[in-house]
């Protein structure tokens, strides 16, 4: 009898599980946010999280939604754990989603193969698989405003143009020792040989993100004349604090848009001033976009913000950026279809239209915000270029202008990369742009 | 009543050495392989056998290899999740090297390689015993993974570090790579996680499970009797480490699709460690109740706001799964600390005799 029951119990809790899909009962824009509340770099995850939906939710109140539907956005918690990534992504997948943020590589890099099978596109705004800005080869794949071999070359010709000719001068380059601080690796020795400095690599292990003083020993032998940093969570506070500890000049230590958030500098507080890093969504709330955030979420009590004062930080806006990408494209997408629910095939055509010009970002209320973004059926990276702030000791004063990459070095290396990421794909999709 | 024997009799040495020596288990099983290898491939969603299904039946897998050296041998082992990786990697550079080879006969292969790592690690097990032997398989834990991001052939020298799996076909069927029916790779782990169970649990009923349960029970009196430490013990460390091998191709190749370090790292060990204590040491059938106990339940308790149309944020969701989960490993272990394996001998032992208990 026992065994029948749970039997039975079993057979209905199988029943139960395998139906969960649920059905969306009206037509929504659905589009889920794989963000990471918890886990060792909750502290970076939760203000994108925030940011992200908070603007969905100002269109939803402000605008009635985008071409007169709802924005639902479902969060998934994955903790950074690319298995929990695309545990979530089996789970959304099928409730109409247009496009995937994964925010993390590795999630990126389980998902690029998994997009064109489910045609859902994925837009991952600077991370993932820099080779996936060659669209030809990977139709859909985005990752708007640039890839991190065009940031590396952008902060190059930063320290070129500070230095008057950077031939000759000795680059470190931190960085944490997994795919991501690795990616762009290939370019800067690339660089390095056709300009002629040197490179010395510091590579920081998962497990030592927060012990690095024998790293910056090394440093202090080695004396480079400039720090290029490829940090994430715990590991870019501890750097900055750890440089400032052998007087390293903040100056000239520059971390990329993943090291140069708030709660980076925070922690060491005055000692971090001077510190620069690369951006690619302004800081602040003097936008009258970020001004309606805070209008009809924020002060209504609709987010999830635990203080007002975190509207408006580097990773928060960064956040909100991702959402304005992706409204746009979605107003695109309707534009296109002339229809109201869109697909996420309708939204990889779009991706591809995208033309964020200076205009277009005033009459969305973010005058400024961004650099310019263009998207092509061959360019699915905009080829964007990124600005440099520095931290003041209170908050991000921006000290350049936009600093445009590389092109004609990168795209060459990008194209060979997604060559070499096909080659052992038979009957990979790709289009062709001409 | 329903679950009794009384009338099954048995008549020869096979019958009363069978492995289902009841006839409703003998039935249970094939009402379950039926369910597992017809029903669920028919029927369950992409989502239910993409992210329950194939995640429960290798990391059960994995709870096997360990189950085989911890539960069976006695020997804890913190390496599984390395031991995973060198699998994983080994079927990685195996199908690069040999492209038109069957995959499942690669994935087989790999195995031999993560046994042959498995065994030098267990050679200190010779000397070093109990908590110390954690911390040499710690060691090797540190060491493989350090290797995994050092040496890039292991990885094809790919910019990102990471493994990705290419498209493979099989018997006609494309079984790897994204354009593979998740139906089809999961009958292909299924096949797999079935035929290795099988013979696990014929090895264990025979001369070389018996040496490591004598080793395990009391290594002295195992010695005097003439079963040969160094050869029981590093049998259990292959065994063990192949199983685990192959559990880890399977991961990346028939689940993942790609994998960088951070998948075999101490964690994962951790994590399949807990399923063996969870489901029960040295049973076969705890390495599966484990695995469905810590990859399922969480996913179940995630699904129930979705399911009841609850309005709750997702991380509070994850932060209570973390409180649940805790909760009720500690509960387990104090009502049972054999685990639910021997929770489920006991519940069998009293239907067996109900409603006439005695």
């Amino acid at each position: 009898m026992f065994r029948k029951l749970t039997t039975g119990a079993l057979a209905l809790a199988t029943a139960a599980i395998m139906q969960t899909a649920p059905v969306a009962a009206e037509e929504v824009l659905y589009v889920p946010s794989l963000s990471y509340r918890t886990g060792p770099f909750a502290a970076n995850g939760t203000p994108i999280a925030n940011g992200f939906a908070d603007y969905m939710n100002m269109l939803n109140e402000r605008d009635g939604g985008i071409g007169g539907l709802k924005v639902v956005v479902e969060e998934c918690e994955t903790g950074y754990n690319a298995q929990k990534g695309v545990e979530c992504y089996e789970a959304t997948k099928g409730n109409g989603a247009l496009v995937y943020n994964p925010y993390s590589t590795g999630i990126t890099l389980q998902l690029i193969p998994k997009a064109p099978v489910d045609k859902i596109p994925v837009l991952s705004m600077g991370y993932g698989l820099s080779a996936a800005a060659i669209g030809e080869k990977f139709p859909w794949t985005f990752n708007f405003p640039a890839t991190y071999w065009d940031q590396m070359s952008s902060i190059i010709s930063y320290i070129d143009s500070q230095e008057g000719g950077i031939a000759g001068k000795k680059i470190g380059f931190i960085y944490l020792d997994v795919g991501y601080g690795k990616e762009p690796i290939p370019l800067l020795d690339q660089l390095a040989e056709e300009m002629g400095f040197t490179v010395v690599k510091f590579p920081v292990g998962v497990k030592e993100m927060q012990n690095q003083s024998s790293h910056w020993l090394n440093v202090r032998k080695e004396r480079p004349d400039w720090m290029i940093m490829w940090g994430w969570g715990a590991m870019n506070a501890t750097a900055i604090k750890e440089a400032a500890k052998i007087r390293y000049p903040m100056d000239h230590f520059i971390g990329n848009w993943w090291s140069g958030a708030n709660v980076d500098v925070e922690p060491a507080g005055a000692a971090a001033k001077g510190y620069t890093a690369a951006n690619m969504a302004l800081a602040g709330t003097d936008m009258p976009a970020m001004q309606d955030i805070l209008k009809y979420v924020v002060d209504a009590g609709k987010s999830q913000v635990g203080d007002r004062s975190e509207v408006g930080k580097v990773l928060y806006n960064r956040g909100v950026l991702n959402a304005m990408v992706v409204a746009e494209a979605i107003r695109i997408a309707q534009a296109n279809t002339g229809k109201a629910a869109i697909t996420g095939a309708d939204m990889r055509d779009a991706l591809e239209q995208m033309d964020l010009t200076a205009e277009r970002l005033t009459e969305l209320g973010f005058p400024n915000f961004t650099a310019p973004m263009k998207a092509t059926c061959e360019n699915h990276g905009s080829g964007g270029a990124i600005f440099l702030h520095q931290w003041d000791g209170e908050k991000w004063v921006t000290i350049s202008d936009l600093i445009p990459p590389m092109t004609d070095k990168v795209r060459a290396m990008l194209e060979e990369a997604a060559d070499k990421y096909i080659a052992d794909k038979p009957g990979w999709e790709t289009q062709d742009c001409k | 009543m329903i679950y009794r024997e009384a009338g099954q009799f048995k008549t020869s040495y096979k019958a009363d050495m069978a492995k289902f020596p009841i006839l409703q288990d003998r039935i249970a099983v094939w009402i379950y392989l039926v369910i597992a290898f017809v029903f669920i491939p028919l029927f369950g969603s992409d989502f239910f056998i993409n992210s329950m299904m194939i995640p429960f039946l290798i990391f059960a897998l994995a709870a096997i290899g360990l189950n085989v050296l911890t539960g069976f041998t006695g020997q804890i082992s913190l390496g599984t999740g390395a031991f995973m990786g060198v699998g994983a990697y080994a079927c990685y550079k195996l199908t690069t090297i040999f492209p038109d080879v069957n995959i499942i006969l690669l994935v087989l292969a790999s195995g031999v390689f993560s046994a042959g790592i498995g065994m030098i690690f267990g050679l200190p097990s010779m000397r070093i015993k109990g908590f110390y032997l954690v911390v040499t398989t710690l060691a090797a834990q540190f060491f493989l993974e350090w290797v995994f991001i050092r040496v890039p052939w292991l990885y094809n020298y790919n910019d990102s570090g990471a493994i990705e799996v290419p498209q493979r076909e099989a018997f006609g069927f494309i079984v790897t790579g994204p354009a593979a029916e998740p139906s089809v790779r999961y009958l292909v782990v299924l096949s797999l996680v079935v035929a290795i169970t099988w013979v696990t649990s014929n090895l264990l009923r025979g001369h070389t499970g018996r040496s490591w349960m004598m080793i395990r029970d009391m290594d002295i009196a195992a010695e005097l009797v003439g079963v040969r430490p160094l050869k029981a013990k590093l049998s259990s460390f292959a065994v063990s480490s192949y199983i685990a091998g192959v559990a880890g191709a399977l991961m990346v190749f028939f689940w993942l699709g790609a994998a960088e370090v951070e998948s075999f790292d101490v964690n994962q060990s951790f994590l399949i460690l807990f399923m063996v204590i969870i489901g029960g040491l040295g049973s076969l059938l705890g390495s599966f109740l484990g695995a469905a106990f810590i990859w399922m339940l969480p996913i179940v308790i995630r699904a129930i706001p979705r399911v009841l149309g609850l309005d709750i944020n997702a991380a509070r969701v994850e932060q209570v799964n973390f409180m649940i989960l805790g909760a009720l490993i500690i509960l387990f272990l104090i009502v049972e600390p054999h685990g639910l394996a021997r929770l489920w001998a006991i519940a069998k032992q009293k239907l067996r005799v109900w409603p006439f208990p005695y």
